[in-house]
């Protein structure tokens, strides 16, 4: 834990500096080598989520439990936050019983920034609506940089369903932060054009997209896409953009497959991919909980400071 | 050995390669070979089967992208077979045949069924549109990337509007990421509901439900700013109103990916001509004023409407015979439209004869991405037409089409197809 990293929050990757997220990933190959230190004994996390999570909640608390944090069991359904009390108030509250740690996923976009400079204990977004996902996006990077040293000059395709995806969003900060390119894949209306502005080129023919990319990281398509119209079905999403073994072919020979789960197998991704050697989705849960123990653990150097 | 085939001496119109010249067309194997002159006269073509053109046009065979063909499930008022008969008679070689059939032409199993039937039974080309919503609901999109993949020429929920915009929104999103055209039937059906003729003066006197042509034009303006939005192409069916070409070509100048069909009826007749209460005279969009009339033809003047289609709708004459306000919407046109073309068009001093063929033939080939049709330069398929512009004739039943509602019947017209090929095929001739 040699570089200090000055922030109590890590509310998304938009706007960070190369070195603050080389800071975050530095951090967590570092804990890959070592047995962690108990860098929060005595200190509290708490979760606040209004949106089911497996994954990352389990992450989270593995990460904290793993640095010597207490964890306060707590979901936003049943609490205070459907009785209609503030998320400010709320969270207030829980600083005052003593939580250092709030990792937030919020079905809404942006509430986080509002929220977190009114608080001293530190704010960790686990995902706000369509905005941001730092910690999925951090070890998705992660994930890359131990294949490839430095992601300088790569070229990263993220197909799916853009629009609504907070991944999405997270990874083309990091990418672009770190010198990689990157290509956004989808029917028009899951990834409209004006995404261009964000710095990403726009691709809708995903055998245009992949051929020659160094990665793909496959998003998933959920149910209710098709209920809203975004697409007319599964089947037909499967047939225009599925990530097959013919489509990965077009990859360069080494490139990788990235999915930041849940999968759904024979939709966005066939199983064949998913489960093939190229696939690293499980080094990517494995690191999930590396690079949460460092945002953590640097989130809490500087929170410590007051 | 090689097919051979010689049309010779006739004056070819070729809008494409801006040709207007007498030529022999030298035809092999289904393609065309060679457009020269003198070609029949060379030594190695000496015995080739030859077809005389002389005193006729050979222009490239029609391309109507507005057919119903009633098959599956309205067998008794046409079928691919009959329909295409009419096609081939009326110097259409291709025709797009829309999707309110019954079932709804909306899965990919039906569009294999479809076709493999065109194979066995149709005289021309048969290009099919397959539904924008799924049983032309309205309510959701059907698969369009699997319906491509099964061969869908276009996508169409036409015989009815596509209402909601936020679904028009998706269906050109989606469409254009796969190179699909979508074809709006504009209506809107809170202005048209109950209507069976235009709103204007003949509608008031009979005491008819008239629908204005502002329920056309008002979807047309949110088509077009619905493909502004997404830069999605959408074509306009059987514009109808005034005000529609004027959207359309406002819309054109700005650069906007919008193009648009007009139909023989239309630009040939008005409201004030239907005789008592005929129901052959009924069809949607109907038949409007004089104005509406003059502005579809100066919209096909200058380019606004791209392309003549027939939205050929054939009805039994049962289903006709139940008076003006009963009867079902539709004509036939597959037999006519050339004819109607030439005599209110070409003789009206409307269209030049390349423009005419440009916009039957050249431009709805272009609109559907058909390689190969459309012009007469060596490699396109062999699909002409040998026209007689002098003919003059009077259409009657019975006609190749299975139906006779027509208003166009006993009205004398100037101009025939008098043989058609289908590459290099000869399927009709007088």
């Amino acid at each position: 834990m040699t570089k200090d990293w000055g922030r109590k929050d890590l509310l998304g990757l938009e706007g960070l500096e190369a070195d603050e997220i080389e800071s975050l990933l530095d951090a967590a190959a570092a804990f890959k080598d070592s047995p962690p230190k108990p860098l929060l004994a005595g200190r509290t996390a708490a979760f606040l989520f209004s949106e089911p999570s497996t994954r990352t909640r389990s992450s989270f608390e593995m990460a904290a439990r793993r640095l010597g944090a207490e964890v306060l069991s707590f979901s936003a359904a049943g609490s205070s936050l459907a009785k209609g009390e503030t998320l400010l108030d709320t969270a207030l509250n829980l600083q005052a019983i003593g939580v250092t740690h709030f990792i937030l996923r919020y079905d809404r976009s942006g509430v986080l920034e509002d929220l977190a400079p009114r608080l001293k204990a530190c704010v960790v977004n686990a995902g706000d609506g369509w905005h941001e996902h730092p910690t999925q996006a951090l070890l998705d990077v992660m994930t890359l940089r131990e294949r490839w040293g430095s992601l300088k000059g790569k070229r990263v395709v993220i197909l799916g369903d853009i629009r609504h995806s907070r991944v999405a969003r997270s990874n083309l900060f990091a990418l672009k932060t770190l010198g990689a390119s990157v290509v956004f894949c989808g029917p028009t209306p899951l990834v409209p054009r004006e995404f261009a502005a964000l710095g990403a080129r726009i691709e809708h023919d995903v055998e245009k997209a992949l051929r020659g990319a160094n990665a793909v990281n496959v998003l998933r398509l959920q149910l209710e896409r098709m209920e809203q119209g975004f697409v007319p079905s599964l089947a037909d999403y499967a047939a225009a953009y599925q990530l097959t073994p013919e489509r990965l072919a077009l990859l360069k020979p080494d490139g990788l497959v990235l999915h930041p789960g849940p999968i759904n197998r024979g939709v966005e991704i066939s199983s064949e991919v998913a489960d093939g050697p190229r696939s690293v989705i499980l080094d990517q849960v494995a690191n999930g909980v590396l690079i949460r123990m460092a945002v953590l653990a640097l989130c809490e150097q500087e929170r410590a400071r007051g | 050995m090689a097919e051979r085939l010689l049309v010779a001496g006739g004056l070819v119109i070729d809008p494409r390669r801006k040709l207007e010249a007498v030529r022999d067309v030298l035809i092999e194997n289904g393609k065309i070979k060679d457009a020269a002159a003198g070609l029949a006269k060379k030594a190695g073509l000496k015995g080739t089967p030859t077809l005389d053109a002389k005193g006729l046009w050979v222009i490239p065979g029609l391309v109507d992208m507005h057919v119903h063909l009633r098959e599956p499930g309205r067998e008794g008022d046409e079928t691919i077979a009959t329909g295409t008969a009419a096609a081939a008679a009326g110097g259409v070689t291709t025709v797009l045949a829309m999707a309110n059939t019954e079932p709804v032409t909306d899965s990919p199993s039906q569009l294999a069924f479809l076709r493999a039937k065109a194979a066995r039974d149709a005289q021309v080309n048969v290009l099919f549109a397959a539904a924008v919503t799924a049983g032309q609901r309205g309510e959701r999109l059907t698969e369009f990337a699997r319906l491509k993949a099964a061969g869908a020429a276009a996508l169409s929920d036409d015989g009815r509007p596509v209402m909601s915009a936020g679904l028009m929104r998706r269906a050109l999103e989606y469409a254009k990421d796969l190179g699909l055209l979508v074809i709006d039937h504009c209506e809107d059906l809170t202005l048209s509901a109950g209507a069976c003729v235009h709103e204007g003066a003949p509608a008031l006197r009979k005491g008819l439900k008239g629908a204005p042509g502002a329920a056309e034009t008002v979807q047309v303006l949110r088509d077009v700013a619905l493909a502004e939005l997404t830069g999605g192409r959408v074509h306009l069916a059987h514009l109808s109103a005034a005000a529609s070409v004027e959207a359309v070509r406002r819309a054109k100048r700005r650069g906007v990916p919008v193009s648009a069909e007009a139909c023989p009826h239309h630009f040939a007749l008005t409201d004030g001509m239907i005789p008592d209460l005929d129901a052959n005279w009924k069809m949607n969009p109907p038949l409007r004023g004089g104005e509406d009339r003059a502005a579809l033809r100066e919209g096909l003047a200058d380019g606004t409407i791209d392309a003549i289609a027939t939205d050929h709708a054939p009805h039994g004459c049962g289903a006709k015979a139940q008076g003006l306000d009963l009867a079902p919407f539709g004509v036939i046109g597959l037999e006519t439209s050339l004819a109607v073309a030439l005599t209110e068009l070409v003789r009206g001093k409307v269209l030049s004869r390349r423009a005419l063929v440009e916009r039957m033939s050249s431009a709805p080939a272009a609109l559907l991405g058909l390689k190969g049709k459309g012009t007469l330069a060596p490699g396109a398929d062999a699909d002409l037409v040998l026209v007689d512009p002098g003919a003059s004739w009077t259409p009657a039943p019975p006609f190749r089409s299975k139906s006779r509602n027509t208003p166009f019947a006993g009205r004398p017209l100037k101009g025939r197809a008098v043989k058609t090929l289908v590459a290099g095929r000869v399927v009709h001739a007088l």
